[in-house]
């Protein structure tokens, strides 16, 4: 097939993917969050509120999109623009499986294998701090000022220990290509451990993955590093002065943000698509057996639900999830589908992770944020990283 | 103050930005507008504007009658009611020379106390909140429920219950109101337990309180700065105490204080009370004294309906307090009282009359907001806002 309706068909697959998975991020996270709050969170919009994503970028869409008169109007409107697209970019050199063969056709589950996947994801992230600066600055406004700069130097000094923990799975897999990265990964150790970058020898990288991660919450402007937009002392941060869809695209960048953070976290540390168990130990028949439990677990809670709304709803969601169980027991469908569930189910971990912080951890001071980048986060990567190179150099593969 | 902040030099000044934090801002818990000139992100100069709350609630009480003025005190501090109705009741019992029987006087330290859980829930709540620790509050809002629900049954009303009135309560109790109040002080200290999990060792939580909003204790009080924020910098003032009304001196408890007087000495404080306010609570419960809940007296107190309906005197009592309310003699008086504030005082002036000639409240909220700019003055932004929250002052008591 020609390469150009190939890669269009493949962008449109996981552009539509994208955006209902952060339509519905943001719906898990008010659900997960409500709950963790002894809310129930939306519930009026759809059954347990399922239609609210759509109520509200709705709702956001018919706002008069207000432009104050004092602000720079050529940066103001670049910079959700800005926001946006950088934000989404990332996704085009993440691999969520391995290579397949569909319809005659060979291609990889990738909208493209860059030879330096993980030098472009870290050159776009840098670049969404001019997003955030431009709109601090644009806006004329002394919150949205605060905010824009808070941010920029937050996200300048999360960039480092970010790169640096990136830069120890580099030399393990001796590869910059996300793709290669994940196939290093392949295989057990002692027959238990996956593969995966966080347990892999001669050299683990969970001092790695934590750096990462944390430094990811940093990048991504979430609790406990959500200062830019902390509303107690500076009202919204840089998106003071934005609203309706302007307003909806800093708000999806910072859920598109999260999903590739989580998607990268997943790709290097987590071993990608690849199973946490081998494929001889049934690993291809558990995607089946996961959907049928929490089917059953839907049918039974249907049981005792205590709202009558519940009871009537629940079972229909059991049977869903029976029919998805049933489409994985298909062997013929399982190259195609196991290795993006085991992938999506790795970065839907991390994401309810990002979450659950959310709902438990107070905020940083700005310069006890500083300080904790600068003098705890960057020498622990350096060293991690030293370390790294020093036992890749004694051990060679 | 700090001298270095206002003679700073001109190239300085040019450098500073003058940020209005206020009065719908998130942080200041009601209308409060506080100007901060800023450096960076240190504050330079503060200060708090006030007023947008002013309802001429002092000025108010003068044209109702005494016992209809309850219902006034009752907006001043909308978190601590009680405390309000409290302190005006005894003053103005003061006045008239009224004793008040043991089971009135129990059960206004019962509702005393559990107002006092109730204002720090919702102090601790907000100021989680500000340093952003989400769901605290909505924990702290759960207990809240359950002692608002209390209110409800007792009065009718959750918030504005106007229970304690002159001459002893507004009605007698409910029935089933100690099975509710049981119930809840047994499953209390377990949430501040749960409380503290979340916050007292959490690293984030120590770093954002602990060394912030510091003052001396002698500006404190020379500021005239009372309650919690006071003894959390290490001086057991608490007026259940020093001068103990309404037969606190027959409870057993103790005033917690603390000698860092930073922001988590007062979080640490405040946390303690709750667990002595639940200890007096249940004190209450299990000695409260049989007989009736008002004072005997036809010409302060209504009379009850059936004698009303079969008693010549008290009919005429009935309707001379329904129509011109009862006269308490010219003089005046100060009765304070611990709110959960600080020191509450109201000074009431009678010309003899029906109504008030002076209601003046000396509101806990107004001292201690003095301290605030001290407090805040040459630190970081983001400390302002936890040093504003551990002053717990409400804007309507700071305004009246």
């Amino acid at each position: 097939m020609n390469f150009f309706v190939l890669s269009l068909l493949k962008a449109a697959i996981v552009i539509s993917v994208l955006m209902v998975s952060l339509l519905y991020l943001q719906w898990v996270e008010r659900k997960v969050i409500a709950h963790i709050q002894l809310r129930m969170g939306p519930y009026r919009v759809g059954p347990h509120g399922l239609l609210q994503p759509f109520a509200d970028v709705l709702k956001l869409l018919t706002k008069e999109g207000f432009i104050p008169s004092h602000v720079n109007l050529f940066f103001y409107l670049l910079a959700p623009f800005l926001a946006v697209s950088l934000a989404l970019i990332s996704i085009v050199v993440v691999p969520f499986g391995p290579e397949v063969e569909l319809f005659g056709v060979r291609t990889t589950m990738q909208l493209t294998d860059l030879n330096i996947g993980i030098l472009f994801v870290l050159a776009i992230s840098s670049l969404s701090v001019y997003a955030v600066t431009f709109a601090g600055w644009a806006s004329n406004n002394k919150y949205s000022l605060l905010g824009g700069l808070r941010s920029a130097a937050q996200m300048i000094s999360y960039e480092l220990p970010l790169a640096l923990s990136l830069g120890a799975p580099l030399l393990v897999a001796g590869s910059l290509s996300l793709r290669e990265i994940v196939l290093a990964q392949q295989g057990t150790i002692l027959g238990i451990l996956p593969n995966w970058m966080i347990f892999q020898l001669p050299a683990p990288q969970l001092v790695g993955f934590l750096v990462f991660l944390i430094a990811a919450f940093a990048e991504t402007n979430r609790i406990p590093f959500d200062l830019p937009e902390a509303e107690n002392e500076l009202v919204a941060g840089f998106h003071t002065e934005y609203s309706s869809l302007k307003f909806a695209s800093f708000f999806m960048a910072e859920y598109a943000n999260m999903i590739t953070m989580t998607a990268i976290t997943t790709t290097v540390f987590l071993g990608g698509w690849l199973p946490p168990f081998p494929e001889t130990l049934g690993s291809n028949w558990a995607p089946a057996v996961i959907f049928a439990l929490l089917g059953a677990l839907a049918v039974y809670y249907s049981r005792q639900a205590p709202r009558p709304k519940d009871r009537r709803t629940l079972p229909w969601v059991g049977l869903a999830l029976f029919a998805v169980a049933a489409i994985f027991l298909i062997p013929a469908a399982h190259p195609l589908l196991v290795p993006p569930f085991w992938f999506l189910a790795k970065a839907g971990f991390l994401m309810f992770v990002f979450i659950w912080v959310r709902g438990t951890l107070p905020r940083f001071r700005y310069d006890q944020l500083m300080q904790f980048a600068w003098k705890f986060m960057f020498p622990v990567a350096l060293v991690n990283l030293f370390a790294t190179a020093l036992l890749v150099a004694l051990f060679p593969r | 103050m700090n001298d270095a902040a206002v003679d700073a030099p001109a190239a300085a000044a040019g450098r500073r930005l003058t940020l209005n934090l206020g009065p719908q801002h998130p942080s200041t818990h009601g209308v409060l507008r506080l100007v901060v000139e800023i450096e960076g992100e240190f504050i330079r100069k503060a200060e708090p504007d006030i007023g947008f709350l002013h309802t001429g609630i002092e000025k108010q009480c003068e044209a109702l009658t005494w016992q209809q003025a309850v219902t006034l005190t009752d907006r001043v501090d909308y978190l601590a009611n009680l405390s309000n109705n409290l302190c005006y009741a005894l003053a103005v019992e003061k006045l008239l020379g009224l004793e008040i029987p043991p089971k009135a006087q129990w059960m206004r330290v019962l509702l005393a106390e559990l107002t006092r859980i109730n204002s720090h829930l919702v102090w601790l709540g907000t100021q989680a909140l500000d340093i952003g620790a989400m769901s605290v509050f909505l924990y702290c809002f759960r207990e809240r429920e359950d002692i608002l629900r209390i209110f409800e049954m007792f009065s009718g009303q959750r918030m504005m219950t106007s229970y304690i009135r002159i001459g002893g309560l507004a009605l007698e109790p409910p029935r089933g109101w100690d099975r509710a109040v049981a119930k809840f002080i047994r499953g209390f200290p377990a949430k501040v337990q749960e409380y503290e999990d979340l916050l007292t060792r959490n690293p984030i939580w120590l770093r954002r309180t602990q060394g912030i909003g510091c003052l001396p204790l002698a500006d404190l009080i020379d500021l005239g700065v009372t309650g919690p924020v006071l003894r959390a910098s290490g001086l057991a003032w608490d007026i259940r105490k020093t001068e103990p009304y309404s037969s606190y001196e027959k409870f057993d408890f103790i005033v917690p204080t603390r000698t860092e007087g930073d922001v988590y000495a007062r979080y640490l404080v405040r946390l303690e009370e709750m667990r002595q306010s639940a200890r007096i609570v249940e004190q209450a419960l299990a000695g409260m004294p049989e007989g009736p809940y008002q004072a005997d007296a036809p010409k302060v107190v209504l009379p009850d309906r059936e004698k009303m309906k079969t008693q010549m005197e008290a009919l005429i009592y009935h309707f001379k307090i329904v129509t011109e309310g009862f006269q308490v003699p010219a003089g005046e008086v100060y009765q304070a009282v611990e709110s959960p504030r600080g020191e509450l005082g109201y000074y009431v002036v009678s010309d003899g009359t029906s109504k008030p000639y002076r209601v003046f409240m000396r509101t806990p909220s107004f001292a201690n907001l003095q301290a605030l700019p001290m407090m805040i003055e040459n630190r970081l932004l983001a400390d302002t806002i936890a040093a504003m929250g551990s002053l717990d002052f409400v804007l309507g008591d700071v305004d009246r």
